[in-house]
C-alpha cells in the first residue's frame, strides 16, 4: 500500500486485519446454508432430466407415478405451460452487426417440446420424502424422440448442422464486432511482423462446494410467497423471476440467501428450479424443497469460459504492437443463462488493450448455441478469456520478434504518466502503474535467478519453465446508463442502509451478498473507521429482501468498489445529520462543527459530543432541532458508480516437467496486483489465493469434457479434476495499488483478479519448459497426457528410449 | 439408494447362509465403492449382509507368508509393523489406496472382491503370487482375476484372508487418474525365488494383468534398463478422456522401470 | 425399521431409520446437527467428514446402521462448553483457513485427525497430501495448510519437529 490519506482511527478498521466475524459461526457447525432450512410441512422435489442431448418429447406419461407411494404432485412442461409460466429471462441483450437483436429463444421452467441438453429438466416430481420423489420420477414413462445434437460449436457451425432452436440459423445467436476494423486493416499493411494464435479457452464447471438448493413456501393467508435459495443476489432473482416468470408483484415475493457455500458466478443467475419450486408450494400449498446433488449440478449448473479464437498482432520493426485482430466464437450453451451474452461480448473484447498501448484493435464475436448446459459468467466471466489470449499472444509475438518476454512488454506498456487512458475498444482506464506490479513480482519471484534454476532441473533430467502475465481487468461495473447503452436490462448501481441504534451500534443492509468474500468483517471495518465506533458493534445484514432497501448483488468483484462506496455515501448521510444535531446540542454553526476520531467537535473550542451521544439524542430528541430535522438515525443511499474499476498485475509462475510422464509440477506462483486500496489485506490475500487457484485448476487441471452425442464425460469429481492441495503450492501474494480515481474508497475489486491473472503465467511457463520442442502454444489444461503427446511427437527417438 | 433389509451376522456361516439363501443378497465390507454404487441407484440389493461383526480382521506372519484377514483396513496394512518388515511395498501401496478416510474404512477383502480394474490391491496379489483364501477353498491369484470386475467367487462364497508369499525385493509404483487418484496405472513388481513376477492395474482394458514380456525381462536381468525396450501393446490398453490407450502403454513402462528401481 | 444407538459429542443420540439412511443424513435430518455438509454424491469432496470412535469418516458413505453403537464427534461438539474453540477450530480463524465455511466442517474434522495422527510431525508437504480427501473451492488451501501447521503444536503442547517426509 502506498497510500495514507485516509486515517487509521479505529482498531479493526481500514487496513487493519480483524479475525473475521463470521468464521466462529462456520467454524462450529452453526453456518445457516439452504439445506439447513426445513420448513413445517415440508416436501421434497426432485426433476426428471433428458439423458439425451436433443429430443423431441413425444409423451410423458405420469399415472404410475402418481399412484406411487408419498407421491403429493408431478408437474411437466404442459402444467407450466397452461399456468401461463414465463421462460427465465435473459438479462442482457446484445445486437449483432448488421443491428439486429440476438435471437432470444424462450427458455422454459420444464421442458415444452423439445429437451435440448443432457439435464433438461422435464418434468417435476414432489414427494413427503426425497426417496420417494426419486421412485416416482423413474416411473416416469417419458416417450423423447432422439434428434442429432450439436455438442460444440465446430458441430453447431458446420454445414447442415441440427438447429438447437429452430430461429437461430446456424445455431448463431448473434454475430457482434466492436472495434475499428479499417485501422486495424492498415496496421497491418505496414507491419514488420504478425504473431498468430489459435487457441480455446476449456469450458470448466464452476463447482461452488455447496451445491444448489432452493426451498419454496406460501402463505396462503397472506398471499406472500418466499424462496429460500443458494444466490448471490437474492433482489435480482426476486425481480427476474417476479417479473418475468411467476408475475408475483415484489410486496408479496421475498427471497432470502442466507450462507451460501461459493457461487464463483454459478449462483448469480435465475436459474428454472427456483421459478419451479416457488411455484409448486402455492399449488400444492406446502414447502416445496429441492437440494441438488453433485452429479446433478454437473449437468445443471452453468459453465464457463469454452471460447474459440484466432488471434493475430502486427508488429513493429522495435516490437511496438501496431494493431490486433481477433475472431472468437462463444459457446452459449443450449439456452440463453442470465448474463450468458454480455460475457464474451462486453466482459471481455472490451479489454483487448490490456496493459498495452496497441492502437487499433478489431474484435469480432459469433456466439453459438449447442446442446450443452447453458453457458455464463465464472469467476472472471470473460476477462480471463482475453487475458489468456492477449499474455499468450504477447509470448507468441516476443518469440516471432526474437524479443525478451519482458522487453516487449515494456515495450508496449500504457505508462503510468498516461493515465486516464482511453483504449480503442471503449473504456477508459483511470489509473495504473504496470511497471511497479511487474518490477515487484519478478523481483519476488527471482525472475533473473531463473536459468540457474533450469540448469539444476535439467541435472535431475527435469524441464523447469517460467512464465508471466501482465494483465488488467475491468469489473465494480458499471455505470448504469452505459451499461443500459451496452445492453444491460438492470442498472449496476447498489444500496447500503445504516441504522444507527439509540445506544450508538449500527446495522449496516448491504445489497451485495457474500458468499465467502467476507464482508461481515470488510464493510464493518469500513463502518468503524468511518464512524468512530468500535468494530464490534457494526453488524452486517444481507441476503434478504425483505430487510434490505435494494441491491444487485455480489459478482465482478463489485462488492467493495460499488457496495462499499454505497455504504460510504450512507455512512456520510449519517455523519451530516449528526454534525446538525452536534450543532445544536452544542449551540454553534454546523459549519464550525468537526467530526473525527468518533467526535463531533466545535472548531476552535474544547467543545465536544461523542458518536453515542449523538445517536442517543436522535431517538431521544427531548432537546432536538425538530423544525430543521426529523427523529432517528437512519439513512440509505444508492450508489451508482462513474466508472469500471481496473485492477491488474503481474503473476509468475515457475513449473517443473517431468518428460518421462508429462506431469506438469507447479513450484512457485507470485502474484503482484494492483486493487486499489486495501481494507483489510488478510482477506485480500485470501481472495487472491482463491483465485489463482481457480486458475491454475483451468491451467492445468480442468475441463469439462462432451461427447459428440452431447454426453458429459466430466460430470462428476471422479472424472473431473478439481485442484486439491497436494495440486497447488504456496501463493507468494504481493500489493502495488494505485488508487480507483472515481469511487470514494478507491478500491478497485479483488475478487476475480486471482483466476484472470493466472491461467496465461502458468501455460507461459509451461511452454517455457518446452522451448527445446518446438512449442509455440499449448491449450489448457496442461495435462500429463497433453504435455507427454507433445514430447512424444517432438522426439519420438528420446520417447522411445 | 433404494432400500433394503439390513443384516450383521456375527458368524461367517451365518454370513455366507444369508447371501446363499437370496441371489439379490450383496456384502458389505468397507463399503468405499458399493455405497455410492448404491447411492447412484445402480445396485438393488434386497439385503445387504454387513460383515463387519465377522472378527475377519488382523496380520500375521505364518511362516514365509504374511497372511492379511479380508476385513483388514487399508490403513491397518499401511501402519502394520508385520506388513512394514515381511512386504514394505504392499504398506506403502496400502497407504496410497483413495485418502485418509476411504484407508480408514475400506478393505483388502472389500477391493479383491469388486476387482475394480482402476484399483491398487489386484496388482499386489497378482505380482506376489498371493493365495486367496476363502470360505471354501484356497485360489491362486492367477485363478481368481477373470477380467474388470469378475472374479472367481462364488457368489455366496466370502474372502476370509490372503496369504502373500513374502517376496525377496517387492515394490509398487502408481500414476494416479488426476480426478479419481484411482490407479490410471499401477504397477506392482515383485523378485522372488521363483522369478520375477509384474502385474500392472489400470491400465488393461480387461482389468489387471501380468505384463509377462516384462518378467522375462527382468528374470534375465533384474535392472530398468532391462525393460526399456519392451513394449506394452497398446491394443490391450483402456482409453478415457485422461489418457488414450497410447499413453498408458507408455506409462506402464514408466512405471514398471520406476517400481524396479525403487526396489533397490 | 432399525434403530440406530450412538453417542453423538458425547450425548447418547437414537433415532429409527431405514436401512438405507446414511450417517450424514441421520445426523442432518434426525439429529439437527446441520453442521456436517454434503458437497458431492462420490465420496470426494469431504464435507461431511466426522469423527467415528475417534477416526475421521466420511459420513456420506456409511450407513448410520453401520454407526451403531459408536462415538460420533461433529463439528458442533468440538467447543469446549463455554465456547472455548478446539484449537484447529481457533488456527483456522486465526489463518483465515476458511471462506465460504461450507468445506470449513469437514476440513476441521479431517485436519484434526491429521494432527492427532502424526505425533512426529508434519510437513507442508505431508499436510496437502493427507487433506486429499477434503476439497475446497475457495481458499486455495494454503491458508488452511497454515492453520493446520499453526495448530499442531497446540494440539501437542510442544514445537513441531520437521518430520522427514
Amino acid at each position: 500500500m502506498n497510500d495514507t490519506t485516509l486515517p487509521h482511527i479505529v482498531k479493526g478498521g481500514i487496513g487493519a486485519s480483524p479475525k473475521r466475524v463470521e468464521d466462529r459461526r462456520f467454524l462450529s457447525g452453526r453456518g445457516h446454508y439452504t439445506d439447513d432450512i426445513n420448513r413445517p410441512g415440508q416436501t421434497y422435489a426432485v426433476f426428471k432430466r433428458s439423458d439425451v442431448a436433443h429430443g423431441v418429447i413425444r409423451s410423458i406419461d405420469t399415472s404410475a407415478a402418481r399412484a406411487m407411494p408419498g407421491v403429493v404432485a408431478i408437474f411437466t412442461g404442459d402444467d407450466i405451460a397452461k399456468a401461463g409460466i414465463g421462460g427465465v429471462p435473459c438479462g442482457w441483450q446484445i445486437h449483432s452487426k448488421d443491428g439486429s437483436p440476438m435471437v432470444e429463444p424462450p427458455h422454459p421452467v420444464l421442458a415444452q417440446g423439445k429437451v435440448r441438453y443432457v439435464g433438461d429438466a422435464v418434468a417435476m416430481v414432489i414427494a413427503e420424502t426425497v426417496d420417494q420423489a426419486k421412485d416416482a420420477a423413474e416411473a416416469l414413462v417419458i416417450d423423447i424422440d432422439p434428434l442429432p445434437a450439436v455438442s460444440n460449436m465446430i458441430a453447431a457451425t458446420a454445414e447442415g448442422a441440427a438447429l438447437v432452436h429452430d430461429d437461430a440459423k446456424g445455431n448463431v445467436c448473434f454475430d457482434w464486432h466492436i472495434g475499428d476494423k479499417d485501422a486495424v486493416d492498415a496496421a497491418f499493411a505496414k507491419a514488420h511482423k504478425v504473431a498468430t494464435i489459435d487457441l480455446v479457452n476449456n469450458r470448466l464447471v464452476p463447482n461452488p462446494i455447496e451445491p444448489r438448493a432452493a426451498i419454496g413456501d406460501f402463505d396462503q393467508s397472506t398471499g406472500e410467497h418466499t424462496l429460500y435459495t443458494t444466490s448471490q443476489n437474492p433482489h435480482v432473482i426476486r425481480l427476474l423471476m417476479g417479473a418475468f416468470v411467476l408475475q408475483i408483484p415484489e410486496h408479496k415475493l421475498r427471497v432470502v440467501a442466507p450462507d451460501v457455500g461459493g457461487g464463483f458466478g454459478a449462483k448469480i443467475f435465475h436459474y428454472i428450479e427456483e421459478a419451479a419450486v416457488t411455484w409448486a408450494a402455492a399449488q400444492v400449498n406446502r414447502p416445496v424443497k429441492w437440494t441438488c446433488e453433485r452429479s446433478e449440478s454437473f449437468i445443471t449448473d452453468a459453465h464457463g469460459r469454452d471460447h474459440i479464437t484466432h488471434a493475430e498482432l502486427a508488429l513493429a520493426e522495435d516490437g511496438a504492437f501496431l494493431g490486433l485482430r481477433v475472431k472468437t466464437m462463444a459457446n452459449l450453451g443450449a439456452y440463453l443463462s442470465t448474463f450468458a451474452p454480455s460475457v464474451p461480448t462486453y466482459l471481455s473484447a472490451t479489454l483487448l488493450a490490456g496493459v498495452y498501448t496497441t492502437p487499433a484493435i478489431y474484435s469480432e464475436v459469433k456466439a453459438i448455441f449447442t446442446n450443452t448446459v447453458p453457458v455464463d459468467a465464472y469467476r472472471g466471466a470473460g476477462r480471463p478469456e482475453t487475458t489468456f489470449l492477449l499474455e499468450r499472444l504477447v509470448d507468441v509475438a516476443a518469440k516471432t520478434m526474437g524479443m525478451d518476454r519482458v522487453a516487449i512488454r515494456r515495450r508496449n506498456f500504457i505508462p503510468a504518466d498516461a493515465y486516464p487512458y482511453q483504449t480503442p475498444v471503449a473504456l477508459q482506464y483511470d489509473s495504473g502503474n504496470h511497471e511497479a506490479t511487474l518490477a515487484r513480482c519478478m523481483e519476488l519471484a527471482d525472475w533473473s535467478g531463473f536459468e540457474a534454476r533450469r540448469a539444476e532441473s535439467a541435472k535431475r533430467g527435469k524441464l523447469r519453465g517460467i512464465g508471466m502475465s501482465t494483465y488488467l481487468e475491468a469489473c465494480g461495473i458499471a455505470p448504469s446508463a452505459v451499461a443500459g447503452a451496452l445492453g444491460a436490462r438492470a442498472g449496476l448501481y447498489e444500496v447500503a442502509n445504516v441504522k444507527v441504534h439509540p445506544t450508538g451500534s449500527v446495522t449496516l443492509y448491504t445489497g451485495t451478498h457474500s458468499h465467502g468474500q467476507g464482508h461481515e468483517t470488510t464493510f464493518a471495518q469500513l463502518v468503524a473507521d468511518q464512524l468512530g465506533v468500535p468494530f464490534e458493534q457494526v453488524e452486517i445484514v444481507h441476503g434478504d429482501t425483505s430487510k434490505i432497501p435494494f441491491g444487485m448483488g455480489t459478482y465482478g468483484s463489485r462488492s467493495l468498489a460499488v457496495g462499499g462506496s454505497a455504504i460510504v455515501k450512507a455512512v456520510d448521510k449519517i455523519i451530516a445529520k449528526s454534525k446538525k444535531i452536534a450543532a445544536h446540542l452544542m449551540e454553534a454553526s454546523v459549519d464550525d462543527i468537526e467530526f473525527k476520531d468518533g467526535k463531533f467537535t466545535v472548531a476552535g473550542t474544547d467543545k465536544s459530543k461523542a458518536f453515542g451521544e449523538i445517536a442517543l439524542t436522535a431517538y431521544v430528541p427531548h432537546n432536538y432541532p425538530h423544525e430543521e430535522l426529523e427523529p432517528g438515525l437512519d439513512e440509505t443511499a444508492f450508489y451508482d458508480p462513474k466508472n469500471f474499476t481496473f485492477p491488474g498485475g503481474c503473476h509468475i509462475c515457475e513449473v517443473e516437467v517431468d518428460p518421462d510422464t508429462g506431469v506438469v509440477n507447479l513450484l512457485n506462483f507470485t502474484a503482484v496486483d494492483d486493487i486499489g486500496r486495501v481494507i483489510n489485506p488478510m482477506i485480500v490475500h485470501g481472495q487472491v489465493h482463491g483465485g489463482v487457484a481457480q486458475g491454475i485448476g483451468q491451467a492445468l487441471l480442468e475441463h469439462a469434457v462432451y461427447d459428440e452425442t452431447g454426453q458429459l464425460l466430466s460430470g462428476s469429481l471422479m472424472d473431473y479434476t478439481m485442484p486439491r492441495a497436494d495440486n497447488l503450492v504456496n501463493i507468494h501474494v504481493g500489493t502495488e495499488s494505485t488508487m480507483c480515481t472515481h469511487n470514494p474508497l478507491g478500491a478497485k475489486g479483488v475478487g476475480e483478479v486471482g483466476a484472470i491473472g493466472s491461467p496465461p503465467a502458468v501455460i507461459n511457463a509451461v511452454v517455457d519448459a518446452l522451448r527445446d520442442y518446438g512449442v509455440t502454444h499449448i491449450d489448457m489444461p496442461a495435462t500429463p497426457q497433453k504435455i507427454w503427446s507433445i514430447i512424444n511427437a517432438a522426439t519420438p527417438r528420446m520417447a522411445a528410449e | 439408494m433404494y432400500d433394503f433389509n439390513y443384516q450383521k451376522p456375527a458368524a461367517i456361516d451365518d454370513a455366507v447362509k444369508a447371501l446363499g439363501s437370496d441371489p439379490e443378497a450383496k456384502a458389505l465390507a468397507g463399503g468405499m465403492t458399493f455405497i455410492p454404487v448404491l447411492k447412484q441407484r445402480l445396485a438393488k440389493p434386497s439385503t445387504v449382509v454387513d460383515l463387519a461383526g465377522l472378527g475377519l480382521s488382523g496380520i500375521r506372519r505364518e511362516g514365509n507368508a504374511l497372511v492379511i484377514k479380508a476385513m483388514t483396513t487399508h490403513r491397518e496394512v499401511a501402519n502394520s509393523k508385520d506388513v512394514a518388515d515381511a512386504i514394505p511395498a504392499l504398506a506403502h501401496l496400502a497407504s496410497h489406496i483413495g485418502d485418509r478416510q476411504v484407508r480408514y474404512r475400506g478393505t483388502m477383502g472389500g477391493s479383491l472382491a469388486n476387482n475394480d480394474p482402476s484399483a491398487c490391491y489386484p496388482s499386489a496379489v497378482l505380482a506376489l503370487g498371493a493365495t486367496i483364501r476363502t470360505t471354501r477353498r484356497e485360489i491362486a491369484a492367477d485363478d481368481y482375476f477373470q477380467g474388470m470386475f469378475t472374479t472367481a467367487l462364488e457368489p455366496d462364497e466370502l474372502i476370509v484372508e490372503v496369504s502373500f508369499p513374502i517376496p525377496e525385493k517387492a515394490a509398487y509404483e502408481k500414476f494416479p487418474n488426476p480426478a479419481s487418484r484411482y490407479a490410471m496405472v499401477g504397477v506392482f513388481v515383485a523378485k522372488t525365488a521363483g522369478g520375477v513376477r509384474l502385474a500392472v492395474t489400470g491400465a488393461g482394458n480387461n482389468g489387471v494383468f501380468r505384463h509377462t514380456a516384462m518378467e522375462q525381462a527382468l528374470s534375465a536381468s533384474f535392472s530398468p534398463d532391462a525393460i526399456r525396450d519392451v513394449k506394452t501393446p497398446e491394443g490391450d490398453m483402456n482409453s478415457d478422456i485422461h489418457a488414450s490407450a497410447a499413453y498408458r502403454a507408455h506409462l506402464v513402462g514408466v512405471m514398471a522401470r520406476r517400481a524396479v528401481a525403487a526396489c533397490g | 425399521m432399525p434403530q440406530v444407538k450412538l453417542t453423538v459429542n458425547g450425548k447418547p443420540a437414537t433415532a429409527e431409520v431405514e436401512a438405507r439412511t446414511l450417517l450424514v443424513e441421520m445426523l442432518r435430518e434426525n439429529l439437527h446437527l446441520t453442521g456436517t455438509h454434503v458437497g458431492c454424491d462420490t465420496s470426494q469432496c469431504g464435507a461431511c467428514v466426522v469423527k467415528i470412535d475417534g477416526k475421521s469418516v466420511k459420513s456420506c458413505t456409511m450407513l448410520a446402521v453401520q454407526a451403531n453403537g459408536s462415538e460420533v464427534t461433529t463439528i458442533e461438539g468440538l467447543a469446549a462448553a463455554d465456547g472455548t474453540l478446539h484449537p484447529m477450530q481457533e488456527m483456522f480463524r486465526e489463518h483465515h483457513g476458511l471462506q465460504c465455511g461450507f468445506c470449513t466442517p469437514g476440513m476441521v474434522m479431517s485436519a484434526i485427525d491429521l494432527v492427532e495422527s502424526h505425533p512426529e510431525g508434519l510437513t507442508e508437504q505431508q499436510i496437502r497430501e493427507e487433506l486429499e480427501g477434503n476439497i475446497c473451492r475457495c481458499t486455495g488451501y494454503h491458508n488452511i495448510v497454515k492453520a493446520i501447521a499453526a495448530a499442531w503444536p497446540l494440539m501437542h503442547g510442544r514445537e513441531l519437529p520437521q518430520a522427514a517426509e
